[in-house]
């Protein structure tokens, strides 16, 4: 028996968020404390006698067993979830009420208190997203610091100081209450869209690091939007982006290892099962009065998806949607994308005007993706010099060591006469 | 071929804290499985063994039964193996990977005493 890529990691978020539920936010601690009790237990048994036949539930079992003898132990010394008070008050009442709380469906909900508990009003947005990625996707500090290009030390504050806030909350977020729900909801999907941009546009020349946050945004997206509250136009029109930008992933870096940009790209290399979701999903989000970022981010990448090769884009459509997208949420970086279509659909002359025309341009200087996309009109008018002078700027911000091959490589293509 | 027992010692501490995240756990999980399967189909393995329970009693005579701790040895035994090899060498030889070595446990080759039974 095999055991499932991230299985444990998985598994710890899912384990965290139920016995959470059950011992109460403030107790927090004490469930991870049982949740590596449980590993430490899965270890030891699993090394001698196999892997069992179905590792999660030999886990979940565990954590059970363990969470019934905690309860029963300290029950008269710890006050465990308050919401729960009555269902845990007594002896033979206990191992019903904790079978039924770790029934399937149960769990599924514990996730998504954890994923609205995470998201509290009184935490920066760094660090609702540092906590869903320690708790709900079971990454220790060292992996939150590798994938946000930060410190030990500087991730470990913070999620100390957000447990702090989160325990203060005294009790989960209750997702029964409707009206609580779609208050809380829009800061669910920032907090989602960052994790999934981390992953995306991210700082960490790991590949595979990256990839993950993506997996685990889009794992989290579908667990928002199999609940009743959940499925929301906007929630279907956010996981429709992540999958459409997703499905562009394996086609991110070419054979040698070297970032590839979208005109690039091999676009058979497009995950189309993952086009194919993302498309679905798009359709789900059309409903409602509402037209959010996200369905507006998730048309553009569905045009791009619908595009075999990069002249069959229909650019047009794409500036336009971008205008929507200015209108909605505008953003010095939304503009710039949108200069970049208007390039592709009327030259690189127009697209520079269109840069130009930035109003808070000044916001991109510490961008390096800003100065690439000068250079690449430069270039492709035929100014090389100037292209080259651009793209040195934009390697001295570069981020790591991808980026930096990449941007070298397009130095060296302005010393060339332009071809085209 | 002569029979020997594998002893994994570790403390309790270094174990813990050799555990690391979920992802680190489920990597040495798996880092393990390799090697006892390899030992394995090399027909080294007379017995898969035991994982054991790392708290018991210590009997010390009737009136000297206590929990622990195991003060002659910091080192718990966490489990056992009994391994087929050609000679004392050989089954030191092929311990050294194990990934017990590498969170700072012990593995402890015993040969096992041959009777002329």
């Amino acid at each position: 028996m095999e055991l499932h890529e991230h299985l444990f990691r998985r598994e710890a978020g899912r384990m965290v968020a139920t016995l959470t539920r059950i011992f109460g936010v403030e107790n927090l601690a004490l469930a991870e404390d049982v949740v590596q009790d449980a590993f430490c237990r899965a270890l030891e048994v699993w090394k001698f006698r196999g892997v069992p036949e179905n590792p999660s539930a030999w886990l979940m079992a565990t954590a059970k067993h363990r969470a019934l003898d905690v309860l029963r132990r300290e029950r008269t010394v710890r006050t465990f979830a308050p919401e729960l008070g009555r269902l845990l008050g007594s002896e033979e009442a206990l191992p019903p009420a904790v079978e039924e709380l770790f029934a399937a469906h149960a769990i599924k909900d514990d996730q998504l208190r954890m994923m609205f508990s995470c998201c509290h009003p009184r935490l920066p947005e760094a660090a609702q997203v540092a906590l869903m990625l320690h708790i709900l996707c079971g990454f220790s500090v060292d992996e939150i610091a590798g994938a946000f290009v930060s410190t030990h030390a500087a991730v470990e504050k913070r999620l100390v100081r957000a447990k702090r806030t989160l325990a203060g909350s005294e009790r989960l977020f209750e997702i029964a209450d409707a009206a609580d729900f779609a208050v809380r909801l829009p800061a669910v999907h920032r907090a989602l869209y960052l994790l999934f941009n981390e992953g995306y546009h991210g700082a960490s020349a790991e590949a595979a690091v990256r990839v993950e946050l993506c997996q685990e945004a889009l794992r989290l997206a579908a667990l928002l939007f199999e609940h009743p509250l959940g499925s929301t136009p906007a929630t279907y029109a956010l996981a429709a982006m992540m999958c459409l930008h997703a499905a562009r992933l394996p086609a991110r870096l070419d054979a040698s290892g070297n970032l590839s940009t979208l005109s690039d790209q091999d676009r058979s290399r497009w995950d189309l099962g993952l086009v194919a979701e993302g498309q679905r999903l798009l359709d789900l989000s059309a409903t409602g009065p509402e037209l959010t970022a996200y369905h507006v981010e998730a048309a553009i990448a569905a045009v791009h998806a619908a595009a075999p090769r990069v002249a069959d884009t229909n650019w047009t459509q794409i500036v336009s949607l971008y205008d929507t997208l200015m209108t909605i949420g505008p953003s010095p970086v939304v503009a710039l994308n949108r200069a970049i279509a208007v390039a592709q659909r009327e030259g690189p002359g127009r697209g520079l005007e269109e840069i130009g025309a930035i109003a808070d341009r000044d916001r991109l200087a510490a961008y390096p993706f800003y100065y690439a996309a000068l250079g690449e009109l430069e270039l492709r008018r035929g100014r090389g010099e100037t292209a080259r002078e651009h793209f040195r700027a934009a390697l001295a911000l570069a981020r790591n060591a991808v980026e930096r091959r990449f941007l070298e490589q397009r130095m060296d293509a302005c010393l060339r006469p332009a071809i085209d | 071929m002569s029979a020997f027992v594998y002893l994994y010692r570790s403390e309790d501490a270094a174990f813990r804290a050799a555990m690391g995240s979920p992802e680190q756990m489920q990597k040495s999980m798996q880092k393990w499985m390799a090697w006892m399967k390899q030992l394995g189909e090399k027909g080294h393995i007379k017995d898969q063994g035991h994982p054991l329970e790392r708290a018991g009693k210590v009997v010390k005579g009737k009136k000297a039964i206590t929990d622990g701790p195991y003060a002659e040895s910091k080192d718990v035994i966490g489990g056992y193996t009994l391994i087929e090899a050609k000679d004392l060498a050989q089954a030191v030889e092929l311990s050294l990977g194990c990934p017990i070595l590498e969170g700072g446990g012990v593995v402890e080759v015993r040969p096992v005493l041959k009777t002329n039974m």
